[in-house]
């Protein structure tokens, strides 16, 4: 029961970091039906941006969590800009190829520039292990909880209640009819990107916090994982995303630790294979059928 | 039949004086062994995207998982070869490794194909060949994910150069014949494909699996002349350049495939001493290639000699 407990907190904060990243991808998809290849690369800039604040400019955590999700949120809004605005209305293929492109220049371009070996994330915040009834807990994983369950409440609060989200409702639905009512559509188009990659960069920052690793390739895998868990959640949902990134972070966790670490990707891989074709609506999706 | 032995006629002239002038280039010593390594390396990257090409550019399906159908090749020839060090041997390793692609092929795109499409397929295309190299990397006889070493080198220039032709004839015959004109209409519109009767699965299925065969193929060819593979040759970033090649020469084009993978074969052996550099050209061409010209160098234009030399109907008119 102990290592049990034990494994759902560890799951729990890998989880968070999951759901924050499966957010951008959920949010991209359902506005412009785009798997935003480059939003894994996205959270790589976001902790090599609170990396480097931290070490050149000594920011504290909050300040440090703050410049990586701006940085993150323009990179987003200036990728979409410059990669994808132009080919708003080429078939789709054309839009993926150059998200692998835009993913594949941000990894490189990383590489390129500081090198490709893994650094040591700096100890912003000293860690604390807190023991109770046997089971670990660390100051840095109550952080990364509550700080993934603050922004979430947060988005959700934004996408409901506010007019722009409201007007980013309106032009997943019908982006042709959101127009002819006044809304502008480039630019909530913008502001979902700047949502999503906010929330990426501070994915990146708290990951490098858990892990204390950094590499210009690290948002490869947790992409495409975080991508699974929106597709399993149900694409487009808030709450989808989030309860899926969850639910990966458990079953990775899982695997990990009845000794089967080394096949926890390929079991990721094989439930998302299995959730496209059963339930390609996802947990809390609409099914939409097509018509002739 | 009898109007078009002028074309198959002047094919076969120029596969046969293609292979000579490799063969006295490399006598005389203008290809030394650097340059001779860079046109076995495109030779493998053309079996490759031909097989990709045939999947995206004209069944019209997104894979991005040709990359673990080339693992399925490349380890049953490192492994049945290691075993049987013979010509026999490789042979032999050539066609397990096919059948064994098309296997997959035909499980993954049965499953797959009747649901899915577009970028959905893409990810789960991507997903299968990820699975397919966790499991390689897991496995003892495989060497887990250190690979394996010594290979018998049992590929050279000319057994690539035969494969490139072969593949090349089969793919651009499959394309040209119903089967071909099938898989081309459910590209243009499924609906209306299927509403004319054509079965779109079976069609799309069977492209695939051509697709998958020739990438088991290429393979086999890259363990035979490389001698070393490892899991980390067959990730995603291996499909993806792949793709590339597919995308610069044209999405539905045979010739621009081939070019595309010479311009990239010259360019890769150029900027090989630039590193990291490379991949950020790399990325950038596939960006600006998308943004000013998705339909790549040559679109769907094909080389064709009946454009050159004139037919009988013509010279009659």
């Amino acid at each position: 029961m102990q290592t049990f407990l034990q494994q759902i907190i560890n799951a729990l904060s890998l989880g968070s970091i999951y759901a924050l990243l499966a957010l951008g991808y959920s949010m991209v998809y359902g506005i412009i039906k785009l798997i935003n290849f480059a939003h894994g690369d996205i959270y790589m800039l976001g902790a090599f941006t609170a990396y480097f604040v931290i070490n050149i400019w000594h920011f504290n955590f909050i300040t440090a969590l703050l410049a990586a999700m701006v940085i993150s949120a323009l990179s987003g809004v200036l990728i979409e800009y410059f990669a994808y605005r132009p080919l708003r209305k080429s078939p789709r293929i054309a839009v993926l190829i150059t998200a692998i492109g835009v993913s594949f220049l941000l990894e490189n371009g990383m590489s390129y520039l500081v090198g490709s070996n893994a650094r040591s994330f700096p100890q912003v915040i000293a860690q604390v292990n807190y023991s109770m009834g046997g089971i670990l807990i660390s100051n840095i994983q109550i952080l990364i909880l509550g700080i993934a369950l603050i922004l979430m409440v947060l988005l959700q609060l934004i996408i409901k209640k506010t007019k722009m989200g409201r007007a980013m409702r309106a032009v997943s639905v019908d982006p042709d009819a959101a127009e002819l009512v006044g809304i502008n559509v480039n630019q909530t188009i913008s502001f979902t990107f700047a949502l999503g990659s906010a929330l990426a960069g501070a994915a990146g920052i708290l990951i490098g916090m858990y892990y204390n690793s950094i590499d210009p390739l690290m948002g490869m895998t947790p992409g495409i994982k975080a991508f699974v868990a929106a597709v399993l959640g149900g694409i487009g949902s808030v709450p989808g995303a989030a309860f899926g990134g969850f639910l990966i972070g458990i079953l990775e966790t899982l695997f990990q630790s009845v000794g089967l670490s080394a096949y926890k990707d390929a079991v990721v891989y094989l439930v998302l294979i299995i959730i496209l074709l059963f339930l390609p609506a996802g947990i809390f999706g609409k099914n939409i059928k097509e018509k002739v | 039949m009898k109007a078009n032995w002028k074309y198959i006629l002047s094919w076969l002239i120029m596969i046969i004086a293609g292979f000579y002038l490799i063969n006295i280039l490399i006598m005389v010593g203008v290809i030394d062994s650097f340059i001779e390594n860079m046109l076995v390396m495109i030779g493998i990257n053309i079996i490759l995207a031909t097989g990709l090409n045939l999947i995206i550019g004209f069944s019209g399906q997104f894979s991005l998982g040709h990359a673990g159908f080339m693992a399925i090749g490349a380890y049953t020839t490192a492994i049945i070869t290691q075993h049987f060090d013979s010509e026999l041997g490789f042979i032999i390793s050539l066609i397990v490794g096919i059948v064994l692609a098309s296997i997959i092929a035909l499980i993954v795109g049965t499953a797959t194909f009747i649901r899915l499409k577009g970028d959905y397929l893409a990810i789960a295309t991507l997903g299968v060949a990820e699975i397919i190299r966790n499991i390689i990397n897991n496995l003892k006889i495989t060497g887990g994910s250190a690979g394996m070493f010594n290979i018998p080198p049992l590929s050279s220039w000319p057994t690539v150069y035969i494969m490139v032709c072969l593949t090349t004839i089969v793919l651009l015959n499959f394309i040209r014949s119903r089967n071909g004109r099938a898989i081309k209409a459910v590209r243009e519109d499924e609906l209306a494909a299927e509403a004319m009767g054509i079965n779109t699965t079976k069609w799309k299925v069977e492209a695939f699996i051509l697709g998958g065969a020739t990438a088991a193929i290429a393979g086999s060819m890259q363990a035979a002349y490389v001698q070393t593979i490892s899991p980390s040759n067959f990730g995603i970033m291996e499909s993806i350049s792949i793709l590339v090649i597919v995308v610069l020469g044209g999405v539905g084009s045979m010739t621009g495939t081939f070019l595309a993978a010479i311009v990239l074969g010259i360019l890769d052996t150029v900027l090989q001493n630039f590193g990291a550099l490379r991949m950020v050209i790399y990325a950038i061409a596939l960006i600006l290639i998308m943004l000013f010209k998705p339909s790549g160098l040559l679109g769907n234009w094909e080389f064709s000699f009946k454009k050159i030399i004139p037919t009988n109907k013509k010279e009659r008119d």
